[in-house]
């Protein structure tokens, strides 16, 4: 499989080359250019700082990065900052990048945009640091381990650095979470130093240029990829914000193949089963009160809830351990202050800002008899809104759908959530109950009232008196 | 008898506040007393929620698992869904009819339960509704207590009863949080059709009685203990014919609630035609027909008007009708018309014949026959209070006394049979306690307020002695002194019971079993979570369609948390099917392989202790709490299979694990499985390697070597570990 994915590639490299000099892209060349590949972890960042130089006479206002199909529909997330100042007044402003289309581009390329600050002049030099964060990008190989084994992973790149310019100088560094490298492609020069892999310098390289390598190494990071999270963020203006977030939890690296052995697994943790995980650090808000963590047959026993100002974190366990393969489903609870969460806004209108996290689904349940809802979200999301119906409802909460997919942590940023809701509706629940109570009342007092007409010796003292008194506790209460 | 310290409490508030108000006496006993029946009722209901704050709100045991499984799919795809259902998760590849099969009174009533809170708006999960079940019965239970006691003897016994009941670890025991399973709402109904047949009885209202038949069917549709009440009640009736106390109350009573009882439980499917043809129901028949024979008579009796002309008459009556009975009987039972009594029937007749003919239900600990010292466990003081009640009972004899010593008699005979059983003395025995500490109390009261005031008859019993210290008579000292004594003797034992029973339950009745916990180095809690563990795996990490071989024990389990198609569970209906399993695990592993094969089994559980000491698991040798043993297995596959022989895995008629253990012990399937590398494994520090803790020996077979399966998932603790068919996995990863 890998082998096919290989040679088609080497195919697709060809034509890139052959196709190459046919494309011109205008105005920029690439002075320097630096890449390091983090493939510490079971995602993979990668850096890269590129010195532009504008050699035409047109101003440029953009930049083009190239990426190739594959590595397009990984991305998860692709940031740049431009550097402002000198050495020490050095500092980094964000700017803005977009997917784009090219209209001929050689062999699906596909392309990111970056706007720049200001336009860009003839003979002018800018430095620009990018990220960009590839998940799913690493293949397991073998794709079925046993349990004494440990996960070797391929990782498929260019060493030369995909662009529509001409690049001068470039270098990429390559670093591997261990020593431990079964192979790697050599493109000359190529240098190995411990975890290091260095390919380049490589000079004066003409656009779309391509040179396919793979590494292959050891990578026992715990490989879990969250399948599908629904979270739940239910107001209620009586003070809490409660949240349920439902995981779909996956091991995605190599297989787990054949026999699970407990006593190899309990007398040698070094040795044995060194890709699974036994637990995961969930991060809550500060102040976070009555968590749970529960699956579909029951409480989960094995977790620690640590909490300080800043943050609370609970370690979760899952019920066992998670090898390559093995799923896990489960839900964590808990409940925040209303006022870290609910703010007011001008015209009695109140916002709910509260992070998106990485769910796939998010949804807001806001209190009954809320009205006007809208959604502030600083990126695209799918909207829609429902009904649900809790404890004492009678027309039901508005409900707030926002749903995404290809979420990373990077997407953790707030969102809000406006709505107008009357704070008399904070009471209708508690006032139905009292009508509820009462008019029973009202009915055992007129029954009592026909009694005593009845039987004229009964004393009417003790009814108006208990319903006095149930009154006074269900108000207090 | 928690009601007694809350009350002494309260009294003296309430008797201030009640002066206040200038209410008559009849008033404040009736205040007082729906005050102490709310506070019982509300006790009833939180004794039971231990496991709850002990654990967490989750459903206990192995049948339970199934009832709520059953209530899950009731609620989420209707009644009609429910009742035609063919469950093919279980008894792969016969499959169940589960409507056909069950009685579905517990699951309709939770579901009725969780619709209504639903339509209320109160969003309940039904998980919530099902593990609440029991305790809400258990306090509406009290109730008909309460008004059972008050029809037997007066409303004071009625109190005693209700505050008997609501905390007598007998009836716990089956009723706390979780356990939600028959019985929970079954004892119920049971105390419900008896109390609506007393009063039946003693008004000859047809309304009550119709009120009975209605009773005996939620019985009926509840539990299969109804053959308790259908012949219970017959008997009753006999006894009354006998004893001269034939009334028109009672031809009342009796006919319409048989009839439309009768016509009410045959819609259950379960029941259905066995109603009218198998011989548990038989006796009910017969004694309809004598009824009807006697009603006869006494109408030729009256218009004869001639006594010699009208006892021949009766001679040959009755030689005639027992005669026809007798015949259509024989009749019956010969063409196979009627059918005869079933096993279970049997052994609670004769004790010995479960363990003779049907392993199946010896088998099960909760089969065996009660030790005395269960009886101490779940009555404490009931058990000297209850001869002393039989004595109230008999002293003041009525159609209702008799009633009640009938129920208290028979069901502490069962109750002796049968373990479970103690389950349905325990209302009679709570009833017959409760006229004795009241009659006693009653009677001391009055002793003691002899000279202060007349006594007022019906006020509540503690009450009385509450406001009797307060006022001292110098008259007559040492019957009064001697009465002061007795009270506070009495109210010592009193408060032993409740404190015993809040002992029991809180320590023993309130666990879930599924979830272990034990005391750790440090008198810290740890908690064992490997069943869940297990299941929970192999709803996740299986493929959906794996079957998977256990013993039946844990087969409810299975499909209801790991979700999975069983061989075998807890309904044992097909002793065959269970023989084989029993064979499969009895026998060598290559022989195994080939009924596993035959069954398409994709994983096989075992559930071992060994590492944990946890003793009821497979392997065990049989104790006096658990019985799940190996030897069923082997004595429930050898009972079809005569290949195997129960001395092939005893040595000298003992059973051992260790070196000295049989051959064929050391190398059949479950021991195989049961200790596949735990010879490497040090349990116990100074102890040598594949030292078994639940049995106290050094395993004999370390070196345990499998062909045809592999080690699929253990858990943490050792105590579920799964194993995969090889061949078969193989076959399906390749799909």
């Amino acid at each position: 499989m890998a082998a096919v994915i290989f040679s088609l590639l080497v195919f697709f490299i060809s034509l890139f080359i052959t196709t190459s000099s046919s494309l011109l892209v205008p105005g920029l060349q690439i002075l320097h250019a630096e890449r390091q590949i983090d493939l510490t972890s079971h995602i993979v960042r990668v850096y890269l700082t590129l010195k532009v130089e504008n050699i035409e006479d047109d101003p440029a206002s953009k930049v083009l990065l190239a990426f190739p199909p594959a590595q397009f529909d990984h991305l998860s997330l692709v940031k740049a900052a431009v550097t402002v100042g000198k050495k020490r007044k050095k500092s980094y402003v964000p700017l803005e990048v977009n997917p784009t289309e090219q209209p001929d581009a050689p062999n699906g390329t596909k392309y990111y945009t970056i706007s720049l600050l200001n336009p860009l002049l003839k003979g002018e030099i800018t430095t620009l640091e990018i990220l960009y964060i590839l998940s799913h990008s690493l293949e397991p190989f073998p794709a079925e381990i046993s349990q004494s084994e440990s996960q070797l992973v391929y990782y498929h790149d260019s060493a030369i650095i995909l662009s529509p310019y001409h690049i001068k100088q470039q270098a990429t560094l390559v670093k591997t979470p261990t020593n431990k490298v079964e192979s790697f492609t050599q493109v000359e020069p190529t240098f190995r130093t411990g975890t290091e892999l260095k390919y380049g310098p490589y000079e004066d390289r003409n656009p779309y240029s391509y040179s396919p390598i793979i590494v292959h190494f050891e990578n026992n990071n715990p490989f879990a990829v969250v399948e599908e999270l629904e979270r739940e963020i239910e107001v209620s203006h009586w003070g809490s914000v409660q949240v349920t977030e439902r995981y779909k939890l996956a091991h995605a690296g190599a297989k787990h193949k054949g026999v699970f052995s407990r006593v190899e697994y309990q007398s040698r943790p070094t040795g044995s089963g060194v890709s699974s995980f036994k637990h995961l650090l969930a991060e809550l808000p500060p102040r976070v009160h009555s968590v749970y963590y529960r699956d579909d047959i029951g409480n989960i026993s094995s977790s620690r809830l640590r909490i300080n100002s800043k943050k609370s974190e609970l370690l979760i366990e899952p019920r066992y351990p998670l090898f390559g393969g093995w799923k896990s489903t489960f839900v964590i609870g808990y409940g925040v202050p209303l006022q870290d969460f609910l703010f007011e806004s001008a015209a009695g209108a109140r916002y709910l800002n509260y992070s998106f996290g990485c769910p796939l689904a998010d949804t807001v349940v806001l209190p009954e008899g809320s009205k006007d809802p809208s959604v502030e979200v600083p990126f695209a999301v799918e909207q829609s809104l429902q009904t649900k119906y809790s404890y004492l409802d009678v027309i039901g909460r508005t409900v707030v759908v926002l749903e995404k997919n290809n979420v990373v942590p990077e997407h953790n940023v707030p969102f809000q959530v406006h709505y107008k809701f009357n704070p008399i509706f904070m009471l209708a629940e508690p006032l139905m109950l009292l009508g509820v109570t009462s008019s029973e009342e009202a009915a055992r007092w007129i029954h009592s009232l026909q009694d005593a007409a009845l039987n004229p010796g009964k004393d009417l003292m003790s009814y108006s008196k208990e319903n006095g008194s149930l009154l006074g506790e269900l108000i207090y209460d | 008898m928690e009601k007694s310290p809350a009350d002494l409490l309260a009294s003296p508030g309430l008797s201030s506040l009640l002066k206040s108000l200038k209410l008559k006496t009849k008033q404040q006993e009736l205040l007082i007393r729906v005050s102490i029946l709310c506070l019982v009722y509300v006790l009833a209901f939180i004794a039971r929620l231990f496991s709850v704050l002990r654990y967490e709100s989750m459903i206990h045991e192995f049948d339970p698992y199934f009832n709520y499984r059953v209530t899950q799919f009731l609620t989420k795809k209707g009644f009609y869904e429910f009742w035609n259902w063919f469950d093919s998760e279980s008894w792969y590849p016969l499959g169940r009819i589960i409507g056909g099969t069950l009685y579905p009174g517990l699951m309709v009533t939770a579901a009725l339960i969780y619709w209504t809170l639903r339509f209320l708006r109160f969003a309940v999960h039904i998980r919530e509704v099902c593990v609440l079940t029991a305790p809400f019965f258990a306090a509406n239970t009290t109730l008909v207590a309460y008004f059972f006691g008050k029809e037997l003897w007066d409303s004071g016994a009625g109190l005693v009863a209700a505050a008997l009941i609501a905390i007598c670890p007998g009836y716990i025991s089956r009723s706390v949080a979780g356990s939600y399973d028959n019985e929970g709402v079954a004892i119920f109904a049971l105390l419900l059709t008896f109390y609506l047949f007393v009063k039946a009885v003693n008004t000859g209202s047809l309304a009550w009685a119709l009120a009975s038949a209605f009773g005996y069917f939620y019985m009926v549709s509840a539990w299969g203990g109804y053959v308790f009440i259908i012949n219970l009640i017959p008997l009753y009736v006999l006894v009354l014919l006998v004893t001269g106390r034939y009334s028109m109350r009672l031809y009342v009573a009796y006919n319409c609630m048989y009839v439309l009882g009768m016509l009410l439980a045959m819609q259950i499917r379960f029941v259905g035609f066995q109603h009218v043809q198998s011989g548990e129901h038989m006796a009910a028949m017969g004694v309809f027909f004598l009824m009807q024979v006697f009603y006869f008579l006494d109408w030729v009796k009256y218009l004869l008007n001639d006594p010699k002309k009208f006892h021949t008459f009766l001679r040959i009556t009755v030689t005639s009708a027992v005669g026809l009975g007798v015949i259509s009987l024989g009749v019956g039972t010969a063409s196979g018309y009627i059918s005869p009594w079933t096993g279970r029937f049997y052994s609670l007749l004769d004790p010995t014949y479960a363990k003779d003919n049907i392993p199946i239900i010896a088998s099960v600990s909760e089969h065996q026959p009660t030790a005395w010292s269960s009886f101490m466990f779940d009555f404490h003081i009931l058990l000297l209070l209850f001869p002393a009640g039989l004595y109230f009972c008999f002293k003041r004899l009525s159609d209702a006394t008799i009633f009640i010593v009938m129920y208290g008699l028979t069901s502490m005979y069962f109750a002796g049979v049968m373990v479970r059983l103690i389950l349905v003395a325990t209302p009679a025995v709570c009833l017959i306690s409760a006229i004795a500490v009241s009659a006693t109390i009653k009677n001391l009261t009055q002793l003691v307020r002899a000279k202060s005031k007349p006594a007022p008859m019906g006020k509540g019993t503690t009450s009385t002695k509450a406001s009797s210290k307060g006022t001292l008579d110098q008259s007559m000292p040492f019957q009064r002194n001697g009465a002061v004594a007795l009270l506070l003797g009495a109210f010592y034992l009193l408060s032993r019971y409740a404190i015993h029973c809040t002992w029991v339950t809180s320590e023993a009745y309130s666990s879930p079993s599924i979830v272990l916990a034990a005391r750790g180095a440090h008198g810290n809690r740890v908690i064992f979570d490997d069943y869940r563990e297990a299941y929970f795996w192999l709803r996740q990490n299986t493929p959906q369609d794996a079957k998977v071989m256990s013993w039946w024990d844990y087969g409810y389990q299975i499909t209801a948390m790991g979700n999975r198609t069983v061989i075998v569970d807890n309904n044992t209906w097909n002793n065959t099917h269970i023989a084989t399993v029993g064979r499969a695990m009895s026998s060598y592993e290559d022989e195994a392989y080939e009924i596993m094969r035959s069954l398409d089994v994709n994983y096989v559980l075992v559930v071992f202790g060994g590492v944990t000491g946890y003793s009821s698991d497979d392997i065990n040798k049989s104790s006096l709490v658990t019985y799940y043993a190996f030897l069923w297995m082997v004595r429930i596959g050898g009972g079809v299979f005569p290949i195997i022989k129960e001395p092939d895995y005893l040595v000298n008629g003992e059973y051992r694990v260790d070196k000295g253990a049989a051959p064929k012990m050391l190398n059949c399937l479950m021991y195989k499985l049961s200790y596949y590398r735990f010879g490497e494994l040090t349990t116990e520090y100074g102890k040598p390697p594949g030292y078994d803790r639940a049995r106290g020996v050094e395993i004999g077979n370390k070196d345990i070597k499998l062909e045809h399966l592999e080690e699929a998932f253990t858990t943490s603790n050792w105590i579920a570990q799964l194993f995969a068919a090889v061949v078969l996995s193989l076959s399906l990863s390749g799909n």
